[in-house]
């Protein structure tokens, strides 16, 4: 039989039991693999894409600022700057002889029309290689028009999409500490790694209140460029989604001396975990006996309503593929709860510590993947005879093409998955896949049918 | 009268995507062909999510995935090693290499290094056979890099040889339906064809058990390589001459007659269409389309009142306008901005030319024009619709006007890859929706809720 994964791939793949635990990652895509990565650019814009009230210019010709237009689920409250997609639109002419000039006019023009708190300026491969001095065009923006102007050092080719999340990390460390932080709440936090898709970031904070605790940033989900510029004040940074914004935490921890603790709102354990873990934190007994009252209340009842997608999915079988993969343990325990199994793990962009945590609490025999591409995932969908999938737009119609199952947990969701309630549309989102009666026309069910 | 576009350096919203995009999409048509960008990883990700969001079908493209080591020393080595993967694990007859800004600005010279990759490979069984284009993203639209994709399959796999029978057929970029519509009218008149080309099974394949590596269907390479020999090319759109395009290459390299008209929307561009096929055919118009077009007439006169006077914008792709905005005029809708992100130069006058007999005015027209710039222009001009694909949707939002999806991308509603735009049959759809749309909204408006028209 033919190898699955190209040879220079087979170390990016484990198979739990099968041998000692070892796997490789954080390494660049292989050219030819069809990686189902982004890049660069693609990692900063989608960290810095949900702050609602910043401009946001895409430097470079059409393609990356149209293919990023409107992108993300991610909600405002306020404005929705955010949500429209700005370009320099390089042509032939700029790429020559530079676009400096361009990008000048083009901030200064968008920032007359739309008076943004800030602006964030990236930059695209093909800036890196013409040369055009971003920061100089920036600084003078900067002081014609006295509001942040921060280029945010996204060329696609150098490194992958955690590069990028370091280069959306540099430029909103840019922004924090220039605000006022008077009158902050010792028990006070940032919530970092939450982009408030279908509004979790909202429930999330709801949570936070009820239990007594200040947010003083969004970061960066439903954000403002004011809450970020005051971030410093917060005792505390409380990072989900550690990939994208836990290089941020510790830049602030260095600078300021804010700690941070990781944590995760998907799922009924980690959600309470997570509430837990910061009323520990700030040391006040009558903060945690609210979190506890908290938590009760939530998850009363929660169970009752997840017995009846427990019973009908038991049994069935699961398979994972997102961004990063510290979403993946939630995940897993998810699954966990509703008596199902999960088969296969994998991200595009996981680091070794994680992959190690994923091995430690999957069942023998999980494929645990880093910077997989639909040749592999198909091949495992159909070996491990997956039920549902769970991944992003991409992962999609891979799953529907061979007749399986899908639940969207990436950033183009509209279904809140995260805190106690998203437990339950969770549930509900796997349960309406897995039970819809179009499976027995498939021919992955037909033919079985046929073979018995 | 044209009125001046407000005049932005920066782009909101752009009406356009970038050329490599449709590179990608037009080797997609080709049987056993993976596409393949000479570029950094992102833009091949990127716009599987771009496409995959409108067909809801996989799209592997595949990508030399290049670092910043490669973007100074050249990436060669990695559009190299990337073939072989791709060669190695997709098993292709053809692998369809577009550039990006990036491999165009650090001046990778593709053409010399497949050269010397097929010296390298020389031997070696089962190595896929190779194209390639030039598509730097900071020049022309995805429809540059579609038409461009086309027309270096034509210079670079065209024969020479024998006259056939055969038609060539470039219809453009149009919907998965639209190119099976397509197939079954040269069917009918009888004519050998060749469809280049030929998204009708690529993109819209039937559910699987086995997950196919590269999707059947697609313009077969036997055909592919006997286009010079066609006794004709007929080729889609009004706004091609500022290119060279698949149909010109095959008529300078292997003399093939090149018969462009319009692309067939509404009645008369179709009545064009179908008189060429008549000509081509020698034969009369087959029975069953002058039944649908007698029905069309008859619906066009069922609903004329509904539609009469009616406002609208159109905007997207040049050739798709032109085609729409015909479409439009002839059911009585005033188009009173047409605009489009393209910059062929020719849209005003393709857009008088398919309209003057009907127009008393001509609307506005606009190329390289944003939505930014739509929605400015919209504000005076007061429009009871707007006609084009997915991205105008704030705009209608805005104005509380229909919004009738057309084209490529509709990303807010399933089935875009099977909306018909072409001959009578699209029109009769198109006319449907179109009528609908405007009954819907005015009966959502009533106060009465009348229902009866």
């Amino acid at each position: 039989m033919e190898a699955v994964a190209l040879k220079e791939r087979e170390d990016q793949i484990h198979i739990k039991g099968k041998a000692p635990f070892a796997i490789v990652c954080d390494k660049d895509s292989l050219a030819g693999a069809v990686s189902q990565r982004a890049c660069v650019f693609c990692g900063s814009r989608v960290v810095l894409y949900p702050i609602a009230d910043a401009l946001h210019l895409v430097h470079g010709p059409i393609g990356c600022a149209v293919y990023t237009w409107d992108i993300r689920g991610a909600l405002s409250s306020g404005p929705e700057l955010h949500r429209l997609s700005f370009s320099t639109d390089l042509q032939e002419m700029d790429v020559i002889f530079g676009a400096e000039k361009k990008l000048y006019a083009a901030l200064s023009e968008l920032i007359d029309r739309h008076s943004p708190k800030a602006a964030f300026v990236y930059s695209t491969c093909i800036v890196g290689i013409i040369g055009d001095d971003l920061e100089a065009v920036c600084r003078k923006v900067e002081a014609e028009k006295v509001i942040p102007v921060i280029p945010v050092q996204s060329e696609g080719f150098k490194g992958n999409k955690r590069a990028g999340y370091q280069a959306a990390c540099d430029a909103m460390f840019r922004l924090i500490g220039t605000g006022d932080s008077t009158g902050i709440s010792k028990h006070s936090i940032n919530i970092l790694g939450d982009f408030n898709l279908a509004g979790e970031i909202w429930m999330i904070r709801k949570y936070y209140e009820r239990m007594g605790v200040e947010v003083v940033a969004n970061i960066t989900g439903d954000g403002r460029v004011d809450d970020i510029r005051r971030a410093h004040g917060a005792s505390l940074n409380v990072v989900q989604c550690s990939g994208s914004t836990m290089q941020l935490a510790n830049m602030m921890e260095e600078k300021y001396g804010i700690p941070s603790v990781r944590v995760s709102y998907f799922g009924i354990e980690d959600m309470s975990e997570a509430l837990y873990d910061i009323a520990r934190y700030f040391k006040d007994p009558k903060m945690m006996e609210r979190t506890r009252e908290l938590v009760q209340t939530e998850v009363r009842g929660l169970a009752l309503k997840l017995e009846k997608y427990r019973k009908a999915l038991s049994g069935k079988k699961a398979a994972i593929y997102v961004g990063g993969s510290f979403k993946a343990f939630s995940l897993v325990k998810a699954f966990r709860l509703m008596d199902m199994q999960v088969v296969l793990v994998g991200s595009q962009t996981g680091t070794v510590e994680e992959y190690t945590e994923l091995e430690a609490i999957t069942d023998p025999g999980t494929i645990i993947v880093d910077d997989s591409n639909p040749l592999e995932l198909t091949s495992f969908l159909r070996e491990k005879e997956v039920d549902v999938f769970v991944g992003g737009v991409k992962e999609r119609p891979i799953a529907y093409k061979l007749g399986i199952g899908f639940c969207d947990h990436n950033h183009e969701r509209k279904e809140a998955l995260a805190g106690f309630d998203g437990m339950l549309n969770f549930a509900r989102e796997v349960y309406s896949s897995v039970m819809s009666p179009v499976w027995r026309f498939v021919p992955r069910k037909t033919k079985k049918q046929e073979a018995l | 009268m044209s009125t001046n576009p407000p005049n932005s350096v920066s782009t909101t919203n752009a009406c356009k995507l970038c050329r490599p995009l449709g590179a990608c999409l037009a080797f997609k048509g080709i049987e056993g062909t993976v596409p393949y960008l000479h570029g950094s990883q992102g833009c091949a990700t990127y716009m599987r999510r771009y496409i995959i969001s409108h067909y809801n079908e996989p799209i592997d493209i595949a990508s030399s995935s290049l670092s910043e080591k490669h973007a100074v020393y050249g990436g060669g080595p990695n559009l190299k090693l990337g073939l072989t993967n791709v060669a190695e694990k997709y098993r292709p007859q053809l692998i369809g290499i577009a550039t990006t800004c990036l491999t165009e600005t650090i001046g990778d010279d593709v053409r010399m290094i497949l050269h010397e990759y097929r010296k390298d490979t020389e031997g070696s069984k089962g190595l896929p056979d190779f194209v390639n284009v030039s598509t730097p993203s900071y020049a022309g639209t995805h429809m540059e890099g579609f038409h461009g994709a086309v027309a270096a399959v034509a210079e670079q796999m065209s024969q020479g040889g024998p006259r056939t029978e055969t038609v060539n057929l470039l219809p453009g970029f149009v919907s998965s339906a639209d190119y099976r519509h397509l197939h079954e009218i040269m069917s009918d008149f009888g004519i050998k064809t060749i469809m280049l080309p030929d998204l009708s099974e690529t993109m819209d394949g039937p559910a699987l058990l086995e997950y196919e590596k590269v999707p059947a269907g697609g313009t077969p390479l036997g055909a592919i390589k006997t286009i010079g020999r066609s006794r004709a090319t007929i080729e889609f759109g009004r706004t091609l001459a500022s290119t060279r395009t698949g149909g010109q290459i095959l008529a300078e390299k292997h003399n093939v007659r090149n018969l462009q008209v319009g692309m067939p929307i509404g009645i008369e561009e179709t009545d064009r269409f179908f008189e060429l096929l008549s000509e081509l055919s020698d034969s009369r118009v087959p029975e069953k389309y002058i039944k649908m077009r007698g029905r069309l007439v008859d619906a066009y006169v069922d609903g004329h009142k509904y539609v009469f006077g009616k406002k609208a914008i159109i905007y997207g792709e040049e050739d798709l306008v032109v085609g729409m905005t015909a479409f439009l005029a002839e059911i009585g809708i005033r188009p009173v901005l047409c605009a489009s992100g393209g910059r062929s130069g020719l849209l005003a006058e393709a857009i008088r030319k398919s309209t003057v007999d009907i127009l008393r005015e001509q609307p506005d027209v606009h190329e390289d024009m944003d939505f930014y710039e739509i929605s400015e222009m919209a504000e005076s001009l007061k429009p009871d619709l707007i006609v084009g694909h997915s991205k105008g949707y704030p705009l209608s939002r805005k104005l509380n006007i229909p919004l009738i999806r057309v084209g490529f991308p509709i990303h807010d509603r399933v089935g875009g890859q099977r909306i018909l735009h072409l001959a009578y049959q699209g029109a009769q759809q198109l006319f449907d929706t179109v009528t609908n749309a405007l009954i819907e909204k005015k009966q959502d408006d009533s106060e009465v809720g009348y229902s009866y028209m």
